[in-house]
Order: structure tokens, then sequence, then C-alpha cells
């Protein structure tokens, strides 16, 4: 059993590879830039499906070329037929309130699944989504008895439509790898180290919130920024002047998390949502984000002057 | 030159600001910083190619994208929206207003309930554009429809940022307990950390709902006009 759960998570990325190479097969109708969108989306299913058997500058290879495919604009969405409202709304009125039940048990059989244990562990990410996926997929035909050609299509449109964008969470990790094997963090602390000379309580306080902050946007990352920045600035200017560390670190770590609001550097929460919601304008999400960014470090930095000392 | 490292931060920041190919931006910081800092082009591209492969778990919601497909062309918006428009006195704040109380409180547990593609996308979203509808008494704008849209994303991120560390074996817990030991501060708990979270989770819950029914009044005014 364990055996298996060690490598279940590669059979739902496996599923994840179908799906790319479904989409490079639709790419082949496209009237734009046929080839280039196909390769891509090709390329991806390869990295999805036998990741962990290649070599890792094989991946790193690949991903260059797509890279060469996207800023050449060779990846394009496609021209799909809409389904029209009226054909919507007849499936809308046969089927009535049992179309939330796929929607729902994507949610619940995940929720589900992530209470259970196997040998005092919990489950892989990729298995309780993918497995939810699969239940409440086969809920969904069962349901909805749809063609497998029109389910083919909107899939394929699904991933078009979130593109290259939906892999920038990926990417970034990787551009973090990077950062962290050339020591750029201890780069970044040392740099502030020098400009700032031994501040007032009040002061301390204040460079160790947008410390946190700006290093969070810069990284994408409100954890990477902690440990750096603690270790940095928070100690000597804040902690070591008499801050409670507990407090100090519990709003420490949420003062990075406004940063992570205000940054595209964090893709996964504020570029690939506007994909995923089709959202044109792809800062929407962080300027609906900047106020409450802006009002929540005032926050932080009243909060750890009043409750830490 | 140890400065020069930076250079793939600049790269980043000039990508995103002149909006050049964001894929490729990224690459191209990577490659030049590791270059840069003295690595040859294979090591570049293993540390690339490896943290690309062991963050896959990022992109998993792929693996959503059939379901979500069958169900909206089986017509799951128009039923929301049927059902949304027989509820009296609903709005796009009181919508988000309740899933940012609810997601927050299964943060604060623990519990792992929500995200843009598993809730948002099929459920959030087409309940607050139907209550939108209502609210303004006709369609909305492309404008309108884009600012909802832009709000239930905000909310699920705002629900599941602040209030996660209230649960004492959060992992964001467990890294400020860790990094504070390694610091020297090793007498701390993870409780102690959760209850000195509270705060922020609270007071963002509150700002949250503030921003969300603000919205409300202003969607109500274009409406009228």
């Amino acid at each position: 059993m364990e055996q298996f759960l060690k490598f279940a998570p590669e059979l739902f990325f496996m599923l994840c590879g179908i799906v790319c190479y479904d989409t490079a097969y639709r790419s082949l109708k496209n009237t734009q830039a046929r080839i280039g969108t196909s390769i891509f989306w090709l390329l991806l299913g390869v990295i999805f499906m036998f990741g962990k058997l290649l070599p890792s500058a094989v991946t790193g290879f690949l991903l260059c070329i797509m890279g060469l495919l996207t800023a050449t604009k060779q990846v394009r969405m496609g021209t799909f037929k809409e389904t029209s409202i009226k054909e919507r709304q007849e499936a809308s009125n046969r089927l009535g309130n049992k179309i939330f039940i796929p929607a729902i048990a994507i949610g619940a059989i995940a929720l589900l699944l992530s209470f259970v244990k196997v040998g005092g562990k919990e489950l892989n990410g990729a298995v309780t989504v993918g497995a939810a996926c699969v239940v409440a997929t086969i809920l969904a035909c069962l349901i909805c008895k749809p063609k497998v050609e029109e389910t083919r299509m909107g899939t394929s449109k699904l991933l078009m439509q979130v593109g290259a964008a939906s892999l920038l969470p990926q990417l970034l990790a990787a551009l973090g790898s990077v950062f962290s094997e050339v020591g750029i963090g201890d780069l970044i602390s040392s740099i502030i180290l020098q400009i700032v000379p031994s501040p007032s309580i009040v002061v301390g306080v204040i460079i160790y919130v947008l410390g946190m902050v700006i290093f969070t946007m810069i990284m994408g990352n409100g954890f990477t920024a902690f440990s750096v920045i603690t270790a940095g600035i928070g100690v000597p200017f804040v902690i070591m002047q008499g801050g409670d560390p507990v407090v100090v670190g519990a709003l420490g770590m949420t003062a990075g998390f406004c940063g992570t609001l205000m940054t595209p550097m964090a893709a996964n929460f504020n570029i690939v949502p506007c994909a995923v919601l089709e959202i044109e304008n792809k800062w929407a999400v962080i300027k609906a984000q900047l106020p409450m960014a802006l009002i929540l470090i005032v926050v932080h930095v009243i909060l750890m002057l009043t409750l830490a000392f | 030159m140890e400065y020069l490292k930076l250079i793939g931060i600049l790269i980043i920041i000039f990508g995103f600001i002149f909006k050049f190919d964001v894929f490729a931006v990224v690459l191209i910081s990577g490659i030049v910083t590791g270059l840069v800092s003295g690595l040859d082009i294979f090591e570049i591209l293993g540390i690339i190619g490896e943290a690309f492969v062991n963050n896959r778990l990022m992109s998993i919601f792929l693996i959503i994208f059939p379901v979500l497909a069958i169900i909206e062309r089986y017509g799951l918006k128009e039923r929301a929206s049927g059902l949304i428009s027989n509820i009296k006195h609903v709005s796009v704040g009181k919508i988000l207003s309740i899933y940012m109380s609810v997601r927050s409180l299964a943060a604060a547990l623990n519990i792992r309930l929500g995200g843009h593609v598993q809730f948002v996308r099929p459920l959030i979203l087409p309940m607050a554009q139907a209550a939108g509808e209502k609210v303004k008494g006709e369609q909305l704008s492309k404008k309108q429809d884009q600012e909802v849209k832009a709000y239930a994303a905000a909310v699920e991120n705002f629900g599941n940022f602040f209030c996660q560390n209230c649960f004492p074996a959060a992992s964001g817990v467990l890294l400020i307990q860790g990094t504070l030991a390694g610091l020297g501060y090793s007498e701390i708990t993870l409780g102690s950390i959760a209850v000195a979270s509270i705060p922020v989770a609270l007071i963002t819950v509150v700002f949250t709902i503030i921003q969300v029914l603000l919205y409300d009044r202003k969607l109500k005014k274009e409406g009228g006009k």
C-alpha cells in the first residue's frame, strides 16, 4: 500500500499529461500558430507524464524550447464553437439541481481525503485533488451524459484559455531554486543591513514589516522571506530591543502575506486566477487586493508596536 | 562582483513592467542569474528542470478541466443564477462575505476548503454574478463583470492567507517556530504563535466584509443610472 501511495501522485500527473496531449492534438485544428501551439502542449504533456524519468537538464532544455515558442507568439488560443445560451438553459432545466453534485463533489471529496491518513501520513495533495476530480468527472458523465467530442473540446478550450500563464507558479518555483542556489537571499539581507543603521524601536518595527513585504514581493513567497528577514532584521532590530518573539514572529509572517497580495511573482494567487476566471487584465486581482494590502501593512506595524512591547 | 547576481531580479521587474512574455522572462532571469554566478548551463537547466518537476502539484488543477467543461456545458451557471434570483436581498457583497467567513473559519481549522479552480469558478463566481445582476436589475456590464471576478479571486486569497496561522500545526506556524528556535528562541510553543495570529485574522475578515459591501453600494449606484 505504501509503495502504491508513493507512485500514486504520478498516476494523476499522467492524467494531466493526457489532458495536455489532447490539447496538443486539438491545436492542430487552430487557424493560427498550429504547429507551435501543438508542440508547446505536447512538451508540457511529456514533462507532466515523464518528469520523474527524464534527466533534469533535459526537462530544463524542453522548458527553454517552450519559452522560445511563447516569446515568438507561437502559442495561441484556438477558435471554438460556443454552445448557445439556449442549449445550456435547456440542459439546465432538464437536469435541475443535480448539476451541482459534481461541482460540490470536487471540493467535498478532496476535503474528505485530506483527513485520511495512511501509516500516520497525510495523502499527497496530487492524490486528494486528483481522486476527487476523477470521481467528480464520473459523476458528471453519469448525470449529464455528455458527448465525448464535446467534452474533449471544452477541456482543450479551458487549457488554452489559461495558457502558458498557468505554468508560471512552477517556473517561478524553479527560479526560486536558482536564486537560493546562488545565495540571493543572503545578499539582499546584507544589503539592507548595510543601508540601515541601528534604529529606534518604532523604526525597527517599520523596517522589519516593510522588509518582509518587499522581500516577499521579490521572491513571491512569504515563507522564503521569513527565515531570511527575521534572522537579518527581525531579531536585531525588534526582538533584541525587547519585542516578544512570539508576537513578532507571528506578525512578521502575515506581514509577508501582505506582500504576496501585491506581487505578480505570486503567480498562483494573483496571475493564474485571472486566467482561470477569464479576467482580461492580468493585474486586476492585484488591483483589487491593493487597498487591503496597504491597510494591513499599517495594521501590522501598529499591532507589533502595541502587542509585542 | 557579488551584486551582479541581482541582475535576475532586474530582468523580472523590467519584464513585468514592459509586458514581455512572462514565461520567457522568468527562464532568462534564471539562466542569466546562474551564469553570472558561475554555474554552467547544464547545472542551471538541471536546477530549473528539477524544481519544475517537483512543483507539478501547483498545476494539478489541469485535471479538473474535464469535469468543469462538462458541468458548464450542461448549465451550471444558468442553474446557479436561477437559484440565486429566487433569494430576496441577495448581493455580491453578501455572497462574498459569507464565502469569506466560511473560508476563513475553514483555514483556521486547517480544513482545505477553497481554491480558485475548485470553488470560485464553479460555485462562488456564478452565484456572485447572478447576485450582481439581481441587485442591478440588468446584465452586468463588461467592466462590472470583470470587477466581480477580481473581487471573488481576491476574497479567496484573503481568506486563505491570513487565517491559516490560527491553526497550531499549520505549515506557517511550524516555520515560525523552527526559524525562531534556530535563532536561539527555543521556548516558544506552537499554540502561542497561533494565538498571536488571531488579531490579524479577525481584522482581515472585518475589512474584507467592509470592502465587498462597499462594492455593493457602488454597483447599486451604477445600476440606477
